[in-house]
């Protein structure tokens, strides 16, 4: 089957790949286009680990065929800090000692991030119902909702 | 995975053409139910359809008259995050935000959760409670149907070859009246419902007497089920515990559950009592609140 | 060795960032599947579909022949191998069965076990071809329930595998139960008999997986020079290199194996499953072949950690606990090796009882061979200890945490093995939690109950490598060779940093592969902060005495005559002499050379560490739902190297035991399949399922180590069972002895709902 041409904005760049249509946006991000701090967890949408910003909305990207990405606007780990100028929340996940084996952490970021944008202050409940789509198995998620909080904190008070 | 090809047509009639050439098809909205059954050999297909690009699919705007129509590839989140569904439907948006997580329901929809056909399917108890119609499109014209008579089997929807679910229709509601679907799962978030039940009841002018109730179950039967049971042991009766409790006993009667890995018959049996119970109180709090 | 007195620590204490964070957070950081090599290309496992089976034929000639196929294995290509044991460090491993794990030869014992593999050009050819490897299979009866497993009419996973005793009787009839341990002292009857209180219950758990996010990967080369080298995510690059040089019998020398950044173990990525397939198929395609398992192989084909059985008697005289006495049965899955014997060692260690009996028996079913989780053994044995001793207490009207406390282990105390405790630190933590605000807020409300449990891990010393590298500048490479999981990068550079008295910024640490350093042992078994940090604790002091020599000659004195403090270097004989370690660093070609300190040690004096826990949970009786409230983690880490991250381990831990004691299990259907392999029905908790765990941390320095480090990683998984257990019972009034207390299980218990 020859392979479908997708012409898509990822991480502000455009930028055009082949695939089949059976590929998933995780394997083309991770496979074609070397991007590989998507991480693959499950495969099926419970772990959150291949979490990527797509159009304003998170999603998973193992739930996403590469084919879909056309004309779309997708942002990944490796979009996120600006050169080497961190984002708040990477530094406050950093700070907070937020990561341990820190694979589920790219994920989290995101997640995060597209909360924070949305609401620029959300309470703890509000943090965890949000992150409950991304797993961690090393931290138990305290400091992780800390380091949210944190960023929030910070965010708020850069814009003042 | 098989390979298939992809095909995103821009309009239904383009759909319809493509669904008419012989090969299996598997209609793609939000993907998060079909890419991972592709992927785990549970479906097959020659060709995907990516409904996405179709406006009608992706509308959500209620008529002069109060009716939301909502496309049925339009995902979750724009439903919950509308000012005014969530103004005036909160028992939809109960389901919409409970299923998966928010990267779920950045991507899932309605018409997804729908077609899936899990006996589970949070979207079902909801929409059956609020009396949903759904619109069914085919290159020969469309039909319409309600929610409860969509479901065939587990895994089993009632659209005939040829067909796409083109919208769910939701009736206004009646001042006085109130929704509430909710859903028993082991964690907090991210599991497939045990049990859960949508209602939806009209309270009288005066609030002494229920005017009109639907009461509705899931995974607690090969299909969710409309309880008219349920409702007759409502309408009519004053808004008391007892006649909450009795319509909660219908309820549960009138499930058939099975035991899995996810629950147990008799846990779930219970789970019906319980949770179509606390979804008429929620129910009843919203109605009293609209009266 | 004694250990440093630790006030005025200047950097152990401290929190700084880790060296490898930002490359974490900016995605940067290479995992095992990132790898990325020239001609790379796919491997795919084909696993039985039976529980117990006899192969009796595998026909691979039309995989073969697929377009995109470049390579086909199945076991009769492994070498054969010896029945000999390999250490592995955290348990041993038998090398026929490592091998018959990697790839079944003539049974398949267990749903999900390798039969063969294909390596093509895109994975999705790969899964192709394995639909067209025909097998056939002869089914055999399975066995999927430890007490099932130890009738005498129970199916045989080996018709030739005897019990192993160690002080109990010999049998002389081929069992699943791979071996029986016991360990008695003192005079139970008596003690039985004189009691005030006796408490007798059964308990069960259900086995469960370490549930890391990354799965296993493993990628290979088998070089034109016969090298091998391999690329994958482990907890011991050389306990890969070692068990894949038996596997494949080569040389160990030829094997390389780099370890890449990993997402998770837990104990359970210490074995290997695809190394040795990877390298196969690479010899047969002359290409780098990469395997990733799926999450559902990851379930059913790696190693989670043992359902179990265990019956419990206690006994209290005049506040005291005084006898104790338990039967353990471990599934150990497929072949021999459950955590059965830590678990009857770790289970009455917080405790000082004179009159015991452990009775252990290791069985095998027809399940994955478990393999190590996080304190393995152990809190399934608290679950069932802590859990009587909440009940016995009661019984006396004691106080749960007083009573513990009265019959407290303190140093000097023996534990079963006989072995007595140096200084531990259990009654600190006791008295730590007895005093916590947590413990004295009221606990208010129905349905609501508040639980308390001890638990205890060894914590391993094993072996270490480093060498530290002095610059020109000042700063310093610390090589390593333990894979960073949690934070050990920072620690060992911050013991560094202290030894050396220059700032933790100027120690640059890497972990390196198995051609690069000398010999270390897996990160696991908590020691890597304590043997690996004793390392680089040595290597900075031989830093010190060579720069010591370097500055006698320079001034003219005796090495005696130099001191070295807090970073510089000093004449005793003449004040004005002094030299900082960095302006040394910048004369090292004009004193002798290149200064590096290396270390390489098998580390003596690892201390055991305590923890007590306090939980409150609130119980929806309707539904069977449980919240946690509110969860407090007091624990003796011995020092705290970097705070953070020992918070870090203890969250980590509590959450998985939280998980655990709630919804966490392995669901089998009749016919061997497991039913729940994804993230989706195998539950483990959210971050809308716990609240913040809240840590105490206890530091009763350890005098093994030089700055007094305790492992930490392993024993807050221990407690957590328990302390949920007995919060339930004290919020529903019913004490669950079965795991997980799912809400299923708890609505058809209060509710009395039948099947």
């Amino acid at each position: 089957m020859p392979r479908t041409q997708v012409q898509t904005r990822l991480n502000g760049a455009d930028i055009d790949f082949l695939c089949e249509p059976r590929q998933s946006l995780l394997e083309v991000l991770r496979d074609e286009l070397g991007l590989t701090g998507t991480k693959e967890g499950c495969n099926n949408g419970n772990c959150g680990a291949c979490t990527v910003i797509m159009n304003g909305r998170i999603a998973n990207a193992c739930c996403v065929l590469a084919v879909e990405a056309e004309g779309a606007e997708v942002t990944t780990i490796e979009g996120v800090a600006r050169g080497d100028q961190l984002h708040p929340l990477q530094q406050t996940f950093l700070e907070e000692a937020a990561l341990q084996c820190g694979i589920c952490t790219p994920g989290f970021i995101l997640a995060a991030k597209a909360l924070l944008d949305k609401e620029p202050n959300p309470d703890e409940h509000r943090i965890r119902y949000w992150l409950a789509g991304n797993l961690c198995r090393c931290t138990g998620y305290d400091k992780i909702v800390k380091a949210v909080q944190k960023a929030s904190a910070e965010m708020q008070e850069a814009k003042v | 995975m098989e390979a298939f090809e992809y095909i995103a047509p821009r309009t239904l009639a383009e759909a319809y053409q493509h669904l008419g050439n012989g090969k299996r098809t598997a209609m793609l909205a939000g993907g998060t139910d079909i890419i991972v059954q592709l992927r785990e050999g549970r479906r097959s297909c020659d060709q995907v359809l990516d409904l996405k690009h179709i406006p009608e699919l992706m509308a959500l705007a209620f008529t002069s008259d109060g009716t939301l129509e909502i496309g049925a590839a339009t995902p979750l989140a724009d439903i919950y995050e509308d000012p005014e569904v969530a103004r005036r439907l909160p028992g939809l948006v109960d389901a919409a935000s409970l299923i998966g997580g928010i990267q779920i329901q950045g991507r899932a929809t309605l018409g997804g959760n729908l077609c899936n056909a899990s006996p589970a399917a949070d979207s079902a108890p909801a929409l059956i409670a609020l009396a949903a119609r759904l619109v069914i499109g085919s290159s020969a014209g469309t039909r319409e149907l309600p929610v409860e008579e969509f479901f065939l089997g587990p895994g089993q929807n009632a659209l005939q070859p040829g067909e796409i679910l083109l919208q769910v229709k939701i009736p206004p509601q009646p001042p006085g009246s109130g929704a509430c679907f909710l859903r028993f799962i082991p964690r907090n978030e991210m599991d497939i419902a045990v049990a859960n039940a949508g209602v939806s009841i009209q309270l009288s002018d005066d609030r002494s007497r229920i005017e009109r109730a639907r009461v509705a179950v899931g995974a607690v039967a090969p299909t969710p089920l409309l309880v008219p049971a349920a409702a007759d042991a409502l309408v009519g009766q004053a808004p008391n515990a007892e006649t909450l409790e009795r319509a909660a006993q219908a309820a549960a009667e009138a499930a058939t559950p099975i035991t899995d890995m996810r629950g147990s018959a008799a846990q779930r049996r219970h789970l019906t009592r319980v949770m179509t119970l606390r979804a008429l109180n929620g129910a009843l709090q919203r109605a009293t609140e609209n009266r | 060795m004694t250990t440093i007195d630790r006030t005025g620590y200047k950097v152990i204490g401290t929190r700084p960032v880790r060296p490898d964070g930002v490359e974490k957070v900016t995605g940067k950081a290479q995992y095992g599947a990132d790898i990325r090599l020239p001609g790379l290309i796919h491997g795919r496992i084909l696993r039985s579909p039976h529980a117990h089976a006899r192969i009796l034929s595998i026909d691979t000639s039309e995989a073969e022949t697929i377009p995109g196929v470049m390579g086909v294995l199945t076991a009769k290509e492994l070498p054969a191998a010896d029945d000999a044991i390999q250490d592995l460090g955290e348990g041993a491993v038998n090398l026929r069965e490592l091998s018959d794990n990697v790839l079944a030869l003539e049974k398949v014992l267990y749903r999900g076990h390798a039969v063969a593999a294909v390596a093509a050009t895109s994975p999705h050819i790969a899964e192709e071809a394995l639909k067209k490897i025909r097998v056939e299979y002869e089914p055999l009866p399975a066995v999927l329930d430890v007490r099932d497993a130890m009738r005498d009419d129970a199916p045989l996973l080996k018709e030739d595998r005897y019990t192993k005793s160690m002080g109990a009787e010999k049998t002389d009839r081929p069992s699943n139960i791979a071996s029986h341990n016991q360990f008695h002292a003192g005079d139970l009857e008596k003690a039985f008999a004189e009691a005030d209180a006796v408490v007798e219950r059964e308990f069960t758990t259900k086995m469960v997986h370490q549930g890391y996010i990354e799965p296993q990967t493993s990628t290979a080369s088998w070089n034109a020079d016969g090298t091998i080298t391999i690329w994958t995510s482990t907890q011991g690059a050389f306990v890969v290199r070692a068990q894949v040089a038996e596997v494949l019998r080569r040389p160990v020398s030829s094997i390389r194996v780099i370890p890449m950044e990993i997402g998770g173990g837990f104990g359970g990525k210490i074995p290997i499953y695809l190394d040795p397939i990877a390298a196969l198929l690479s010899k047969k395609s002359g290409r780098p072949v990469k395997i990733t398992m799926s999450r559902t192989e990851v379930f059913e084909a790696t190693g989670p950690t043992s359902g179990t059985y265990i019956k419990m008697k206690m006994a209290a005289k005049d506040g005291v606990i005084t006898a104790a006495e338990a039967t353990m049965a471990y599934e150990a899955g497929a072949y021999p090796g459950s955590a059965v014997g830590a678990g009857s060692m770790t289970m009455l260690a917080p405790y000082n009882i004179e009159n015991f009996k452990i009775d252990a028996y290791d069985v095998v079913v027809n399940k994955p061979k478990t393999s190590a989780y996080r304190a393995p053994g152990a809190p399934a044995a608290a679950f069932a200890c802590e859990s009587v001793i909440d009940e016995l207490a009661k019984k006396v009207n004691a106080d749960p945490l007083e009573f513990r406390l009265k019959s407290s282990s303190r140093e000097g105390t023996r534990m079963v093995n006989g072995i007595a405790f140096p200084r531990i630190g259990h009654e600190e933590c006791v008295e730590a939690a007895l005093n916590h605000p947590h413990y004295r807020a009221p606990i208010e409300g129905p349905n609501r109950g508040r639980g308390v449990a001890s638990g205890y891990w060894f914590n391993g010393g094993m072996q270490s490598s480093v060498v530290a590298a002095v610059n020109p500048d000042g700063t310093v490479n610390l090589i390593e060779g333990s894979t960073d999981i949690g934070g050990t990068r920072a620690s060992l550079a911050m013991q560094l940093a202290e030894t050396l008295g220059i700032p933790y910024e100027d120690i640059r640490p890497s972990v390196v592969d198995t051609d690069s350093i000398g010999h270390n042992d897996v990160t696991g078994g908590s020691r890597t902060t304590f043997a690996s940090g004793m390392a680089a604790y040595e290597s900075g002091m031989d830093i010190r005495r060579q720069m010591a020599a370097r500055a006698a000659k320079l001034w003219n004195c005796t090495e005696d005559e130099v001191v070295y403090e807090n970073g510089t270097l000093r004449c005793t004989k003449d004040s004005t002499k002094e030299l900082t370690f960095k302006e040394l660093a910048a004369q090292q070609p004009r004193t002798g050379g290149p200064i590096a300190g290396k270390a390489s040690l098998v580390a003596r004096g690892a201390g055991g560490a305590f923890a007590t826990h306090i939980v409150d949970v609130e119980v929806d009786v309707d539904t069977g739902k449980v919240t946690v409230l509110r969860y407090t983690a007091v624990q003796d880490v011995g020092t705290a190297i970097h705070p953070a991250y020992v918070e870090g381990q203890m969250q980590g831990g509590v959450v998985q035991g939280i998980g655990w004691a709630l919804n966490e299990e392995y669901y089998y259907l009749e016919d061997g399949r497991l039913a729940n392999s994804s993230f989706l029905d195998y539950r483990m908790p959210t971050s809308l399922d716990v609240p913040n765990i809240d840590t105490v941390i206890v530091e009763v320095p350890n005098p093994g180590h030089p700055y007094g480090v305790r492992g930490v990683g392993e024993v807050p998984i221990v407690p957590p069972l328990a302390a949920m257990a007995n919060a339930i019972a004290e919020a529903t009034g019913h004490r669950f002895t079965d795991l997980p207390i799912s809400p299923r299980r708890i609505v058809e218990t209060l509710h009395g709902l039948e099947e």
